[in-house]
């Protein structure tokens, strides 16, 4: 299978404000968003990354698609590094790869009627005008929203969150891409909405044979939707392996208290205390060597000194951590 | 800690509402914003009476030649052949004239013209180099940021009416110099609002959607960016009118002003270098006076509506 | 029961119309449980609350029912008086709520001051005991709001409604923007609490996993009505109402085999002009002629133990099977689009 996405030690910092004391003494203190991450994603593959807020998900899906610049590493979609991009090449890339984003009543434009919005893709990558009402059909067809003339003429406001959702969908989809990245498609709308829009997202997945990456908090959710999920902690990857292996045996310490934190619908679920202590730590200082170490219930000395790399314990599922996990 | 919420509103449910459907509809201006723009004065009042005035002025400037047909500078004499000088207002001069024989009332009217050149022509130019400047600096950030906003500080610093004698005097005391130098002084206030506006806009989620599209970054600036500044741009356009005007009579009664032309600075100058208020002439300087009033308040009621349709917040429920 | 609910109806006036946003619930809160009132956006549950509290909107008002707390009725003007003393609220933006420019400190020694009456010293000690409550650390009390973490500024707005130790406290969604594994601390914390200080609570949320993992009781809540109320171990493995039916399915469940999700086609009804009958009607997969013309009362008028307002409650067996079948919700799913 080709791999369509590489990502090789990608490094994300964001600067922070520097305060006298700082600019003085030459220091450049930085949000540590990603901090070496490489995986490769597969044509047709469909990868989740999962992770509490601030483990940088939301940044590595915003590389991907080259709206954000890397620190340092590198990114390659089909075989060509993303740095490089620029005019005709962006725009190819642009067409290929696109965005589902969280906030549907954001995602659009509210001055814009949805036939525009879902029209502008084709627009920028210079389609022929003739052909726009076509493609959009299409589009709607492939979310479920039948009628067009139904949608064409309303504005955002008009629609319930699940429809607006399906229209940014059908936005994402118009330009047929290879490739798309889902920001938590579904936290923002109503629960007996959202299995409507998961269900869509498998199907489409299907029949288009996209290749997807999820990012999402709801280890619950990525289930339905993904082969394989990457677990993150404070900007690195602690494992990375099939979506039911991490459910049912997750191996890194992290992974076992975010499974074993997840409420299920069963009141007679394990109330157990989690496995893990403290805070998450602060970003513009991450603890030396493995970055879980103050919260591990299994931490060693090892642990503070060398900071673990992600290796493989088992085909396809690889582990960032220093105990004997296989 | 408990206090009260906010005003709800009708939760939406995806179910089309009438209402809504029909405001849909395709109808002139198509743009909601520009339909919520050009709506506005029909729901403030305030608002609604400055565009009255406007209208009035305007269509006094329009037909002045004939609303008043004698020339505001000829000078006229009485039947008998002497100078009708400071003739109280009568049937033939409404409202008198000068002490130097020229018709008071003439020069108010035809001093519209000059008054509304003056505000539009700077509130243009403030509007578009405000805009331009915020969205360029708000969107771009980085070096193009600085080098704009630095330039804005530079003009925010100059004293406002020094600066425009001192660069009459240079150029010349014309009309059109004068507007020049109020539309130097008036744009950053535009451009740094709009500018900040941009820079919370910029971060929006549709705006990193046309981005990942393909969208080009002066498609975004322009079409997804601009029509939500619009409202802001006519704020300070407006408030740039009133500014215009009143530094135009403010120079022109200190003397530095355009005598070719008659302005109602111009009339307010002449009446108190011919000591009109000791000698109880009001109608020489109140009505010019009044005018001038009439026209900024105007000018800050519409700007204080289009605040409103900016702003839906500040609108009272 | 401490706190029951009988009727309540809470309109809003908008410019569309009223807005029905609660219409007839009626609930009990047993003395010393915890009650998870669940429902979607919509549903009425955050209203209802605030109704409770008196803190509704201005456009808000009460417009018939009644509330009955420990034995006495109250109304908007009684609630503010035991407001924070007997019954406290932890509104949905509770985290967000905390003065910025006063210590967390600061804030709690006023509540307990200015409502409570205490001394400053004495004041400043029940404040390190609260902290020490909710699992805050008492260094922490000299610090801002944005120096702490999310889940910890929750666990400080905790720590503000229990300061004056009220007998039931009022959550409004205390867990939903927190991250799992804070949150998962937060609902350890609040059981923890509620035993050693015999509270009784309703917690609000849209979310049927966390109603699970910390309630005794469930509420559940429909556009404006209550439609299912009960133990929540008895309503979720036996649910009585189609509502309660979907939406079990709707949830994934992290631990369990099924790999299917089934959404529950349409969206909640316009409460400014509510369909007469049943308001899932145009949803449920089981409706019958009549549920569109007479609306369900409780089954036992609300109280017996598991109730459900459905015309076919006496025939909940059979319709639990078919709602396990995915097909049921898929005929229903054709014609009402969400």
């Amino acid at each position: 299978m080709a791999t369509l996405v590489e990502l090789r030690d990608v490094v994300k910092h964001f600067p922070v404000a520097r305060s006298l004391g700082e600019v003085v003494r030459g220091e450049h203190p930085a949000v540590h968003a990603l901090d070496g991450v490489s995986f490769d994603v597969g044509s047709g593959d469909a990868v989740a990354i999962v992770g509490e807020s601030g483990c940088g998900k939301t940044t590595l899906g915003r590389l991907m698609l080259k709206l954000v610049e890397p620190t340092a590493g590198s990114i390659a979609f089909d075989g060509a590094p993303l740095a490089g991009l620029a005019g005709e090449g962006l725009r190819a890339f642009r067409r290929q790869a696109q965005l589902v984003f969280q906030n549907p009543f954001d995602a659009l434009n509210p001055r814009f009627t949805i036939y525009r919005a879902v029209a502008e893709p084709l627009l920028n990558a210079g389609i022929d005008k003739a052909e726009h009402l076509d493609r959009v059909a299409a589009a709607f067809r492939r979310v479920h929203l039948p009628d067009l003339d139904r949608y064409l003429d309303k504005y955002p406001h008009q629609l319930s969150g699940g429809q607006l959702q399906r229209v940014v969908l059908a936005r994402a989809l118009v330009l047929a891409p290879r490739f798309l990245v889902a920001d938590e498609p579904v936290s923002m709308l109503d629960v007996s909405v959202r299995a409507g829009i998961l269900a869509l997202m498998r199907e489409v997945r299907d029949t288009m044979g996209l290749s997807a990456v999820y990012i999402s908090h709801d280890l619950a959710l990525v289930r339905y939707l993904c082969e394989r999920t990457l677990v993150m902690y404070l900007g690195c990857i602690v494992e990375d392996g099939p979506t039911e292996e991490i459910v049912r045996r997750p191996r890194h310490p992290y992974s076992q208290a975010l499974v074993a934190a997840v409420p299920v619908p069963d009141a007679d679920q394990s109330r157990a205390p989690l496995p893990i202590s403290g805070n998450v730590p602060d970003a513009r200082e991450p603890p030396s060597g493995c970055r879980f170490r103050d919260r591990c219930p299994r931490a060693m000395a090892r642990c503070a000194e060398e900071t673990p790399v992600l290796r493989s314990i088992a085909d396809g599922h690889r582990v960032a951590c220093h105990l004997d996990l296989a | 800690m408990a206090e009260r919420a906010d005003p709800v509103l009708p939760v939406r449910t995806g179910l089309r509402r009438a209402e809504a459907a029909s405001a849909a509809q395709a109808g002139w201006p198509r743009l909601p914003v520009l339909r919520r723009m050009a709506a506005m004065p029909l729901r403030d009042p305030f608002a609604f009476t400055g565009l009255l005035i406007y209208l009035l002025f305007v269509l006094v400037a329009l037909f002045a030649d004939q609303l008043a047909p004698l020339d505001p500078l000829e000078i006229l004499f009485t039947k008998a052949g002497k100078l009708a000088a400071n003739v109280p207002p009568g049937l033939d001069f409404p409202l008198g004239t000068t002490n130097l024989g020229r018709d008071i009332y003439a020069q108010l009217v035809h001093g519209t013209r000059s008054a509304l050149a003056v505000g539009l022509s700077a509130a243009i130019i403030v509007a578009i180099v405000g805009t331009v400047v915020g969205l360029v600096a708000g969107y771009f950030g980085g070096m193009v940021d600085a080098v704009l906003m630095r330039i804005a500080d530079m003009a925010l610093s100059l004293p406002f009416l020094p600066f425009v004698i001192v660069l009459t005097g240079f150029l010349g005391a014309s009309t059109s110099n004068i507007v020049f130098a109020v539309a130097l002084l008036l744009w950053p206030n535009s451009a740094r609002v709009i500018r900040s506006q941009v820079l919370t806009l910029r971060e929006r989620a549709y705006v990193e959607a046309a981005r990942v599209t393909g969208a080009s970054s002066w498609r975004i600036l322009f079409v997804h960016i601009a029509p939500n500044i619009l409202p802001l741009s006519f704020v300070y356009a407006a408030i740039a009118i009133g500014w215009a005007i009143i530094t135009e009579a403010s120079v022109s009664f200190l003397g530095f002003g355009d005598s070719e032309s008659v302005s109602w600075g111009y009339m307010l100058q002449d009446a108190f270098s011919s000591q009109a208020l000791s000698r109880g002439q009001y109608a020489w300087f109140v009505p010019p006076g009044v005018c001038i009033i009439l026209v900024v308040v105007a000018g800050f009621f519409i700007s204080r509506g289009y605040e409103e349709v900016f702003m839906p917040r500040l609108r009272g429920r | 029961m401490i706190l029951e609910v009988d009727g309540l109806k809470i309109h809003y006036s908008t410019r569309a119309g009223a807005v029905r946003a609660v219409d007839g619930a009626s609930f009990a809160v047993p003395q010393g449980r915890i009650v998870g009132l669940v429902g979607e956006s919509g549903c009425g549950k955050t209203t209802a609350v605030r109704a409770i509290m008196g803190v509704l909107a201005e456009n808000g008002r009460r417009a018939g029912g009644r509330v009955v707390f420990k034995g006495q009725a109250i109304d908007e003007a009684t609630t503010r008086k035991l407001l924070w003393r007997d019954i406290a609220y932890v509104p949905q933006s509770a985290m967000s709520s905390l003065d910025p420019v006063y210590t967390v400190g600061a804030q709690l020694v006023e509540v307990l001051t200015k409502r409570g009456n205490a001394s400053r010293s004495a004041a400043r000690a029940r404040a390190a005991e609260l902290f020490d409550l909710v699992g805050l650390s008492e260094s922490r009390l000299a610090d801002y709001p944005h120096q702490f973490s999310g889940g910890m500024r929750q666990r400080a707005a905790i720590a503000m409604a229990l300061a004056l130790k009220p007998s039931l406290l009022l959550a409004d969604e205390p867990v939903t923007a927190l991250d799992v594994i804070v949150q998962r601390q937060i609902l350890d914390m609040l059981r923890t609490l509620q035993q050693r200080l015999r509270l009784s609570m309703v917690l609000v949320t849209h979310d049927i996993s966390v109603v699970a993992y910390l309630c005794d009781d469930v509420v559940v809540m429909y556009a404006g009505q209550v439609i299912e109320s009960g133990p929540v171990r008895e309503v979720l493995a036996r649910p009585r109402h189609p509502y309660t039916m979907g939406l079990r399915n709707a949830f994934p469940d992290l631990m369990s085999d099924a790999l299917e999700l089934v959404p529950i086609g349409g969206s909640p009804p316009d409460l400014s002009d509510p369909p007469p009958g049943c308001r899932f009607a145009p949803r449920c997969p089981f409706v019958l002629a009549a549920c569109t013309t007479s609306a369900a009362l409780m089954a036992g008028g609300g109280k017996q133990a598991h109730a459900s307002a459905c015309l076919r409650d006496d025939e909940a067996l059979s319709l639990r099977k078919a709602a396990m079948d995915p097909a049921t919700w898929q005929r229903s799913s054709n014609f009402a689009m969400s």
